[in-house]
Order: structure tokens, then sequence, then C-alpha cells
């Protein structure tokens, strides 16, 4: 139902700018705007859902957390600002998912200023809700952020403790039970970054992953992602790009672990609004080239 | 300062790096896919129950870490089958001082481990190692390895490749400057970006309005900052000329600092100091899209006519130029971050892509010692493409026909270009 | 003295971090220059907030055009400052996290912050599809493939694609439009990033010999 009022709103109005067009009156941008913003809207408001099934770029990076034996020590990095958030977020979300459930222990770091705070929510609304038996120091530390972007790798993958004393709290590293064979980042199993920015995945692969060979992944905003496609498989085990990355890896997380058949799924619902988006913009691009080859009829004609 | 240096340099080893990635990446990338066929396998073989006692020791060996700076001793051992076991969850590992004489646990191994690094080795004390099976509440004892010790080494072999490549294109840049300084005249092709500085500060005087400028949204770590900055010492020279206006938001103080010095210094040297004002430059805020909100609000409120976007941008960049656009503005934008080139080409007038960008500094100075750096650059492509080309026929004509010849020459392009 | 003393620092320092990439017992001498580095860019946050009330202190005392504007960042800047600094409502009083749960400035981030800058990200949503609009046009064959290519990525990334060509047969699953779009990622476009990135790894090559040799002084402020 849902979908067929979008699709009667949507494509009636783009029929009337296409009509408009032929006219050969131009598209003003504000015609633009509201129409992605309307269509964007109506599946939001509708709840639009589409299947996704996670490509081999995905699933490999899937595959490393479901393998590595239980008790690894997973890096999660949160490496983003509360504006790539609802892109990158449910990345980090299902990754923190992923290990714990696979009873990994997770060290998380922050490079970004403020992915120290993003953090609380995945430490709210993920690990205290779905896995209350977590014990803080055993099963999961919060490192913090660090202010030096990349020199932060640079000092960490010979010596945490050099940058890091203590945890965000100021507990000493020493007190925690799950640092105590961690002497720096080569002692890791596995590094994730998610990011989009820089310092992000790329400063990861070329700082800590490549000088330590630890393998590493992560998950980047789609506009970052195709600067990090030359890193993979070799120096990438995996990378999850923008939503569609991040919905391919829910759909593979609720497909393997049935445990995880009622959560939220923001990227799954979010793929819905982002295909209704792209069928506008395609549609928008048709429009400008039909005008464009009308007026240039026109003044082949006048000329 | 120093951070100038310190990411200056970082950005060098890093960007050769990267640059011996890519240029034979394809064919690692062939190797690698075989290589985890063939993981795969190994990890999927299945487990098997042999009793503990026909399977006879571990063997371990241990040996110097190479290319380091001392207290690392690698362990390597042999499992004879071990790991099949039901059973089996690792492995631990005991070092024995020829001090101290004890054997000390020092680590665990998981499953798939088959070494295991000895980060804590003083240097010049000889250690030996024990490796145990751990199959439920059965330990598997290895004999000891022989004794060994840390030793620094004084060169990493391991980044030899990255020290001949990096000379030879170095020398090349070194020899065209010196080629350069003798007189020798070089072509350089024409950057209509760069020559459409005066142009597009003459429109923003006509019109009597301020000329924008972004250097980028990264600190002074970034060396695309630096090259952005190097253009505005020309842009603010040409306003100060024309007695036009600058307003220059930064993200970073520290660029905040930089370009301050720099438009002032363009402002004494057209004779007109008391033009310039601390206000042209200013801070708005770190956080990326806050910064974003603040340049879109300097556009829409003071229409400028010009806005120049030099420097490493990331998803900002659209926004900016498309704002930019939506204002009529005359917009010149340079950025060596590939992901983001398509935006500023699609709506800016003019984009300096990629290397055009560091070039700026060379093409409008017109100084022959940076000129030369560009021709020793150009040396660094053919360098590149002969790599790419040789590398491609080797891997073909190794792949399709088995030539064992090609397959030496794909190894050693191989062995030279990969990152160890 | 202003001009060769910081240059003196670039070509020591840059030289020392070169070295420390290949020499072993140079290691950590880089890992001391990457301390310096952290330490002066916390200093660097005093920098910017100061010349951030400056700037609009000024704009408001004079009354400048949209001196408004001014008073919202200097009360934002101020209030943040105040919050984060003095933990306010802070559970675990001045000794705990900044951000824990439930302090101020936990809110303010997640509340006022989170938001603001959601939004102006997703004004992306909105430029993509006017610069597309007016910049996607068949002007000639290249600019053709490159429409074609862009109307296969955008099908690509959304489950669409799949459904509008489910119907190719397995043997020619390449036709299907996610895989077209993989394609057109890995190989066409993969090419090309490479080679721009080739280009700028040298651009910046040289930059950097240009810098560490003090041929290139132009971000000193020193320009003939």
């Amino acid at each position: 139902m849902g979908f067929v009022v979008s699709a009667i709103v949507v494509g009636g109005g783009l029929l009337w700018i296409f009509i408009r067009s032929l006219r050969g009156k131009d598209v003003d941008r504000r015609i633009v705007f509201g129409f992605v913003g309307i269509t964007v809207a109506l599946a939001v408001l509708f709840q639009l859902k589409f299947g996704e099934v996670a490509t081999p770029i995905v699933k490999t990076l899937f595959e490393k957390i479901e393998t590595l034996p239980p008790g690894s020590k997973i890096v999660i990095s949160y490496d983003f600002d509360p504006a790539m958030a609802p892109e990158v977020l449910p990345m980090a979300n299902s990754f923190a998912r992923h290990a714990f459930a696979k009873g990994h222990r997770v060290y998380f770091f922050s490079i970004w200023a403020t992915g120290q705070s993003l953090l609380q929510v995945t430490l709210h609304d993920i690990i205290e809700k779905e896995f209350p038996d977590a014990v803080y120091g055993i099963d999961y530390v919060n490192m913090g952020y660090k202010a030096g972007n990349e020199g932060v790798l640079n000092v960490i993958i010979t010596d945490i403790r050099k940058m890091y004393p203590g945890d965000v709290n100021g507990t000493s590293l020493d007190s925690i039970p799950m640092m105590k064979d961690v002497h720096s980042l080569k002692d890791m199993d596995l590094l994730l970054s998610i990011g989009g920015g820089k310092p992000g995945v790329k400063e990861w692969v070329l700082f800590a992953g490549d000088r330590g060979n630890i393998p590493t992944g992560g998950g980047a905003a789609a506009v970052s992602t195709p600067l990090l496609y030359p890193y993979y498989p070799k120096q990438l085990v995996g990378l999850l790009g923008g939503t569609k990355g991040a919905a391919e890896y829910e759909s593979e997380l609720i497909k393997r672990h049935p445990r995880f058949a009622k959560i939220k799924t923001p990227a799954l619902d979010m793929m819905g609004p982002q295909t209704m988006a792209h069928v506008v913009i395609i549609s928008f691009i048709i429009i400008g080239n039909v005008s464009y080859f009308r007026s240039r009829r026109k003044q082949a004609n006048n000329g | 300062m120093r951070m100038t240096i310190t990411q200056t340099t970082h950005s060098l080893s890093r960007i050769s790096f990267l640059s011996i990635i890519l240029t034979l990446s394809f064919f690692i990338g062939v190797s690698q896919l075989r290589a985890q066929e063939s993981d795969t396998s190994a990890i999927a073989a299945e487990q098997t129950q042999v009793p503990i006692a026909n399977l006879g020791q571990i063997t371990v060996t241990a040996a110097d870490s190479p290319d380091d700076n001392g207290d690392r001793i690698t362990v390597r051992w042999i499992d004879p089958g071990y790991r099949d076991l039901n059973g089996f969850t690792g492995y631990e590992i005991f070092r024995q001082s020829t001090t101290d004489g004890e054997f000390v646990l020092i680590g665990n191994a998981a499953l798939v481990d088959t070494s295991f690094l000895d980060e804590k080795a003083p240097t010049g004390e000889n250690f030996s190692y024990k490796i145990s099976a751990v199959i439920g509440s059965q330990r598997q004892d290895s004999e000891a390895s022989s004794p060994v010790s840390s030793v620094v080494q004084w060169f990493n072999w391991g980044k030899i490749s990255v020290v001949i490549i990096g000379l030879l294109v170095c020398s090349a840049v070194i020899y065209f400057i010196e080629t350069a300084k003798r007189g020798k005249k070089l072509f350089l092709r024409r950057i209509a970006g760069l020559e459409a500085i005066d142009e597009a500060v003459g429109r923003a005087t006509e019109m009597g309005r301020p000329v924008l400028f972004v250097a980028g949204t990264q600190d002074m770590d970034d060396v695309q900052t630096l090259a952005g900055l190097t253009i505005l010492g020309r842009v603010s020279r040409t306003i100060a000329q024309y007695d036009s206006q600058i307003n220059m938001p930064c993200r970073s103080s520290l660029v905040m600092t930089a370009g301050r010095e720099m438009i002032k210094e363009a402002y004494a040297m057209a004779g007109r100091p008391d033009a310039y004002s601390d206000d042209m430059v200013h801070y708005t805020t770190d956080e990326q899209f806050g910064f974003v909100a603040a340049v879109n609000g300097i556009m829409v409120r003071e229409k400028p006519a010009t806005c120049f976007y030099l420097g490493a941008f990331f998803a900002e960049s659209l926004i900016l130029a498309e704002t930019g656009n939506s204002i009529d503005a005359i917009q010149i934008a340079g950025t060596a971050m590939p992901a983001q080139l398509p935006f500023f080409v699609a709506a800016c007038d003019y984009t300096l892509i990629g290397e055009e960008l560091f070039a700026a500094s060379a093409y409008l100075s017109n100084e022959p010692k940076q000129l030369g750096s560009l021709k020793g650059q150009d040396l660094g492509k053919v360098v590149a493409m002969a790599a790419i080309v040789i590398g491609v026929i080797a891997v073909t004509a190794s792949e399709a026909w088995q030539i064992d010849s090609m397959t030496w020459l794909a190894d050693l392009l191989h062995r030279m270009f990969a990152i160890s | 003295m202003r001009r060769q003393v910081p240059l003196f620092i670039i070509i020591c320092v840059g030289w020392v971090l070169l070295f420390s990439v290949f020499i072993p017992p140079m290691e950590s001498w880089g890992e001391e220059a990457s301390l310096f580095f952290d330490i002066i860019a916390v200093f660097a946050f005093f920098l910017g907030g100061g010349n951030l009330i400056r700037v609009h202190m000024m704009k408001v005392s004079r009354k400048s055009a949209s001196w408004g504007y001014s008073v919202v960042t200097l009360v934002g800047f101020l209030m943040m400052l105040y919050v984060g600094l003095f933990k306010i409502g802070n559970p675990a009083g001045i000794g705990g996290s900044i951000d824990a749960k439930g302090s101020w400035f936990e809110l303010m981030f997640t509340f006022v912050m989170s938001p603001l800058q959601s939004t102006m990200y997703s004004l992306l949503a909105f430029f993509v599809a006017s610069a597309s609009y007016r910049a996607f046009r068949a002007k000639n064959t290249e600019a053709t493939i490159l429409l074609l290519a862009a109307f296969v990525i955008l099908l690509g990334r959304t489950p669409l694609g799949m459904v509008m060509t489910a119907w190719i047969p397995e043997s020619f699953s390449i036709f299907q439009i996610p895989n077209m779009a993989i394609w057109i990622m890995n190989s066409p476009n993969l090419a090309g990033q490479r080679a721009i990135m080739i280009g700028i790894a040298l651009g910046v090559i040289s930059m950097s010999l240009r810098l560490l040799l003090g041929i290139e002084r132009g971000y000193l402020g020193q320009e003939k």
C-alpha cells in the first residue's frame, strides 16, 4: 500500500516535471530538492523495505569475525562524527554484536574526539541491553579518545601504554584483566575501523595493519568507499561501504545468528529511502538530458 | 611548524608506500586470492581423533626477528597433528633465560597459529623456548629450542625496494632541479585553473564582493593544506594589488595562523600593509559539518564573487561547491582526494586534479628549482608505467603459458612492490 | 631568522622521520616526534577557541552585520565549554568520563550536536541530486559513457537493480545490474583511481622532497 502511494505521488510529480521540461521549462534546483525530500519522507513514512544479500567484500569480513577462535582480541575504533553516524553507526553496532556473540574480547578505541561519545550509544543500546553478562575489563574495554590523529596509531603500534596509561575512566591498564597480555596493537587479532574521514580506515591500514601485519577491516561512509577499494583484499580483509554495506552485514548477521532475528536493523530500514532517492536522481538525470537535447535541437533549427 | 615537518615526512613515507602498493596491486590481488583459497582449505581440514602417543613431538625453532631494533625473537613450531585432536584449545609458549634457568609461561597462541613473537627478549640475552599443546586437561610439551638472542639491525632490509625506488625518483627530481638551475628551459603544460586566478580575483574586484578562500578542511599535517596555502600566497598578493577583500574561514587554528602570516606578507609586499586585518582569516570550528555550516552561512550572507577550495576535502566538497554555484560565484577547486574530484569537476568552473595542486607552487613561481622537481616527478611516472606494463605481461605470460622466466619476473616485481 | 628557524626544524625532523622508517634503532625517534605533534595539537585548541571568542565578541560589540549569529555562536561555545569543563550533571562527579551517561555534556552532544551535524551531512542527498541533474548531460561520447555508468551504479547500489535484472539467467549473471555495478567499481573505476593516486603519490613525493630540501617555502609566507 505504502509503495503504491509513494509510486503514485513521486511518479506523478516526475511526470509533471518531465512534461514541463518537454515544453522547454527549466527545472529549478528547489524543485529537485523538494522532490528528493518528499521521496525520502514517503519511504520513511511507509517503511519501504527491500531484501539484501551480502556481497563478497562484506562476506569475507563477516567470515573473518565468525571464524576467529572465541576470546580473540578485536579492536573496534569509532572514527566518525554524529554527521556520519546514521550511515556508519549501524556498522559499528553490527561488529560489536557479532564480536560479543562469538565471545571475542573487544577493545574500543577512538581517534576522533566525537567517536568517544558515539561509542556510548553502542555500550548502552547494544552491550548493556543485549549482552548483560559482558563484564567490563574482561570482555570489553573502552580506551577512549586521544588527540593526535594517525600519530596515535604510530605510537600504539609499538606500545599502547605510552599513549594510554589508563582507559577512558583513568583506570590503569595494568589493573584491567584483558590488558594483561596486550602490549601493543600487534597483539590484536583483528582491527576494525569505522569512519569516513581522516584519520580513518586508510590510516589504520597504513599505520597499524600493514606495519604490524595485523588483519584489518572496517566500514566507511559511501562517499569515501571508492578510495578504499584498492586496499582490498590484500590490506583490507573486507569493507562495508555506506548504508548498503551496513545493510548487507545486518542481513548476514540475522541469517547466520537467529538470536538477532528481532534486533533493530537501521541500515536495512534505510535502504528503502535510499532506493527511492536513487530512482528520483536517475529520473532527474533523464529529464535533464531530455531538456538538453531539446534545447540543442532548437538551437540547431534556429542556427 | 613542527607539525608540518612531522606530517610532511609521514606523507612522504606513507604516499611512497601507497604508490608502490598501487602500482602492481592487481597481480598481488591474484596471488592473494590464491593464498586465501589454500588458507581456507587448511582451516577446513576435518578434525580427526588420533591417539596422542602416536603423534611424536612438536618441533620448535627460535630465531632473532629480522629488521628490528632488537628485543624480539620469533618462535616457530611444526605441529605433527595435535591441533586436529578433539579438545585441542591452543598452545602455550614457555621461555627459559640462560641466567635464571626456569621455563616461564610467556604467552598463548591460537589454534591456527604456527609462530609467536616474543617482544620482551632483551637484546644480547640468550633464551630457549618450549611449546605446549593444550588438549583438554593434558599438555604435550616440545623439546626446548636452541638458545638464541635478539640482535639490533641497523637497516630494515625488508624495505630495501622502497629505498631503491625512492632514491630513483628523488635522484631524478634532484637531477632535473640541477638541470633547470643551469638554465635549461623546461616545458610545462598549461593549467587552466591556475591561469584563471587573476581573472577570478579581478571579477570579485569589479563586482565589489569578497573572495572566499578555503585551504581544505585538514590541518597543517596534510601536505595538501601546504599546497593550498602556497596558492593562497599568490591569490592574496593579487587581492592586495587589486584592493579587493578576502575572507578565509579555517577549520584548524594552525592553518589560521599560517594563513594570516601569508596574507599579511602579501599585503606588505603589495605596499599596502595597513589594508591587512587579522579578521580576514578566522577560526570557525574543528567539527567538519559545523565548519561547512559556517562557510555556507558566509557564502549566503556575503555572496563572494569568487570561491577557492584548495586543499584536502571530504564529504563537504559538494555541499560547498553547490552552495557556491547557487550564488553564481566563479569557483576554482583543487584537491588530491580522488573521491571528491568528481564533485568539484561537476560543480566548479576549474578544478586542479591531484598532482596539479602540488605542481601549483612551481607553476606560479616559475622558479627553475621548482620546475625541475616536476620534471623529475614525470620520470617517476615513467617507472610506474613501465612496471605496470611489464607486470601485466609477466603475470599474463606466467598464467597463460606457464613460462618460468615470466613467473620469476612476476615474483620479483611482486617482492619489490609488496609491503612486508 | 623568522624563516630560518622553522625551516631548520622542518629539515631536521623531516629527515629524522624519514630515516626512522628504514633504520630500526631510530624508530623511537619517530615516535617521539609523533608525541610532540600530539602535545602541540592539544595546545592548538586554545588558539582556535581564543580566536573564535575574539572575532565574535568584536562583531557583537560593533554590531556588525548579522551580529545575532555571533551571539548564538558565543552562547553555544561558552555553554558547551562550561558544561564539559566542570562536568555538570555528571553522575560520577568531576572525576568521571566527560560523556558519562546522564551528564549535560552527553545530553547536549546527543540531542543538539548530533542532529545538527546529521542535518548538514544530509544536505548531500539534495546537492548530489542537483549536481547530477546539471552535470550528467550526454554532451559527447565520453559524457554519455559516464552517464550510463552512473545509471548502472545508482541502480546497482539498491535492491531495485537486482529486481530489474533478476530474469537474466545465471550463466549471464555479469549482465545483472548489481554485478555490472561491482565490475564498474572494481575494474574501470579502480584503474582510474589508481592512476590518479599514483600521480598524486608522485606529486607528494616531489613536494615533500622540495620541503625537505628547503626549496618549497611558499607556505612559510616567503614569496618573491
